[in-house]
């Protein structure tokens, strides 16, 4: 195990470094830069800015100084907002995730219900239906389910706000001010549940199928054991357990904000960050962003693969 | 797969049936089995029903010119033109059909493309291992790693910098998301070849000392197909998906060329989105039917071609 974790540990550090080499060299080979979209300037004072940044320096001495900086825990300034990138990433990140960890936990709860009420009754009217529901919930561009959603909701009938964490102006404060995000958080959130429904229902309903074929399953039935405790002590334990894999995936979902659905709904979130800071070009900001992801995403994989030997001993790591 | 036939024969009327699997192939064993499929049928009636009217539709519409008319300009729906018109007087109907040619051919050909790019690389690193399986799964490891929606929209970034023709924008959006889609794909690929090579039916290909290219082609490659082929399915939906996310956001092919991606873009206009629903629902609704009839489609090949994985 420790000699499993040290290779693999030593493996992730090479493919972040890699990582990082490749997206910087993306971003920098990205024509336009911050100076270059403010048409104030004259070109004199262009090339000035440019060499303060060190915007100029050849693509490799620019790299080992972001990444020097970066090793010490410093992802630089964010050229629009003049702040420190981890600094901003404070402030946005937790907006994303409260929005993430509701919808994570409606997800997987409504997911596990649906599929284990699925699996029980195969190839009933309820499974039937809810299959199509599931079809239906991992074909949705989610774009335009969260337009479409606004569309209803906000537009016309003005049941829930159209955008944003809290009310333009307001200044709400303790319940009132909960219920203000609660109400401009219910259409994100329901988005998000339903484009993540899909696949996890899925994946319970099937698992449930295979844990209701076992033979242990026969033995507790054989013992005249009440359906229901076949069903919830024996069976669904062992539908669950092999789920606790999927909770590394879900790492760069909780922390990295949704790009698409946040940009929609104008939620003050890291993803909405990022694509706000796309358009100004404030490399630092992207650069430290998308690395962040690379690194959710290299820790979210080594914490399944560790899970699944913790759910399954029989694994060998 | 002997086996599973002689199971799903079942005790009574398993002499007709015997008879009719010795004359059966796999394939039309596994076609009579998808047909039975009522779901995955239907499915697969949309999707050529999508393909039909998107390609042949824009030659029986009296406005495939797109010409402007200003008179038109933002007509809700009527007899004449059933979408409505857009900002420009054109049909929105036509306009949906032509965006569907682009959408669904930039799906279909990103496929080709990463199913190519994803199978071969693949194929090379589970078949040869060595020197190239360690450089083909560590660059799709690094890959995996650069979650796929920023570096798309890098790429879209750049395509919109070095000003690249609306014309060709298409083709590259193809190659960017089969740069994105390829490593995934590999590794799928990789480890059934991987499974693969260790059943008795390769040993005894090496015990029959066949060339290595025998081995490839006649042997190890017929096996790996049912599952290729129900990749590149799943793939296309996904792919149309991708599309129209990075059109949207004006990072894909961009107008003029219509999309169903672009053309929801219409949405980002506070009036349109409010009060012209008819130039930003049917596209977003085009998409949706398209996807799910693939996806349906493609679960119905998975439970037929690859019996073990899904349900």
């Amino acid at each position: 195990m420790s000699t499993y974790l040290i290779r693999r540990l030593s493996y992730m550090i090479l493919i972040l470094l890699a990582a990082s080499f490749l997206i910087f060299s993306l971003y920098a080979l990205t024509p336009g830069d911050f100076i270059s979209g403010n048409i104030k300037l004259t070109p004199e004072r262009k090339a000035e800015l440019r060499e303060i940044y060190g915007l100029s320096k050849p693509l490799m001495e620019r790299y080992l100084t972001w990444m020097g900086n970066a090793l010490h825990g410093d992802f630089g300034y964010s050229l629009a907002q003049q702040k420190p990138v981890l600094t901003i990433f404070n402030e946005y990140i937790w907006n994303s995730f409260l929005l993430a960890v509701v919808s994570t936990f409606l997800t997987w709860f409504i997911a596990v219900v649906i599929g284990v009420i699925a699996a029980y009754k195969q190839y009933s009217w309820f499974d039937t239906i809810v299959m199509l529901v599931i079809f239906g919930a991992m074909s949705i561009p989610s774009f335009f389910i969260g337009l479409f959603l606004i569309k209803i909701f906000a537009v016309d009938f003005h049941w829930l706000p159209p955008g944003g964490m809290t009310t333009t102006g307001s200044n709400a404060t303790g319940w009132a001010y909960a219920l203000e995000v609660i109400r401009h958080m219910t259409l994100p959130v329901a988005v998000m549940t339903l484009l993540g429904l899909g696949s996890l229902t899925r994946y319970f309903r099937s698992n449930m199928i295979d844990v209701l074929k076992q033979d242990y399953i026969r033995t507790a039935r054989a013992k005249g054991l009440t359906e229901r405790k076949v069903l919830f002590t024996h069976a669904l334990r062992n539908a669950l357990l092999p789920a606790i894999t999927l909770v590394g995936f879900e790492l760069p979902a909780l922390f990295g904000g949704s790009l698409i659905i946040e940009s929609i709904f104008n939620w003050p979130g890291i993803g909405q960050l990022y694509m706000k800071s796309f358009g100004l070009r404030d490399y630092p900001l992207l650069m430290g962003f998308t690395m962040f992801l690379a690194v959710l995403t290299v820790i979210g994989t080594l914490l399944s693969d560790i899970l699944y030997r913790v759910a399954d001993p029989r694994v060998k790591l | 797969m002997s086996l599973a036939k002689g199971e799903l024969a079942g005790p009574g009327k398993a002499g007709a049936k015997a008879k009719a699997a010795a004359k059966s192939s796999l394939w039309s064993d596994s076609l009579r089995r998808l047909l039975k499929n009522k779901l995955a049928v239907f499915g697969f009636a949309v999707v050529v029903f999508m393909f039909a009217v998107c390609f042949l539709g824009p030659m029986f519409s009296p406005y495939a010119d797109n010409k402007i008319n200003m008179a038109l300009m933002n007509k809700a729906p009527s007899a004449k033109h059933w979408l409505g018109n857009d900002a420009l007087g054109r049909d929105v109907l036509t306009r949906v059909l032509q965006a569907g040619r682009i959408s669904l051919t930039v799906g279909l050909a990103s496929m080709v493309l990463s199913v190519l790019l994803g199978g071969l690389l693949g194929i090379i690193a589970g078949y040869y291992r060595g020197v190239a399986d360690q450089i083909i799964m560590r660059v799709a490891d690094l890959l995996l790693t650069i979650p796929s929606l920023p570096l798309l929209f890098i790429a879209g970034a750049l395509l919109s910098e070095w000003k690249v023709p609306p014309d060709y924008r298409m083709y590259i959006v193809m190659i960017m998301l089969a740069i994105v889609g390829w490593p995934g794909l590999a590794r799928m690929v990789r480890g059934q070849i991987l499974s693969l090579r260790e059943r008795e039916f390769m040993q005894a290909t090496t015990v029959l000392g066949l060339r290595s290219r025998r081995k490839l082609f006649n042997h190890l490659f017929p096996n790996l197909v049912p599952l290729l082929i129900v990749i590149a399915t799943l793939n296309i939906g996904g792919a149309i998906l991708s599309e129209s996310v990075l059109s949207f956001f004006g990072l894909g092919v961009t107008p003029p060329t219509p999309t169903w991606g672009n053309m929801i873009d219409a949405a980002n206009n506070m009036i349109d989105f409010e009060k012209r629903p008819w130039l930003w629902i049917p596209p977003g609704l085009s998409i949706f039917v398209t996807v799910v009839a693939i996806n349906i489609f493609g679960d119905g090949l998975r439970d037929v071609l690859d019996p073990k994985k899904g349900r």
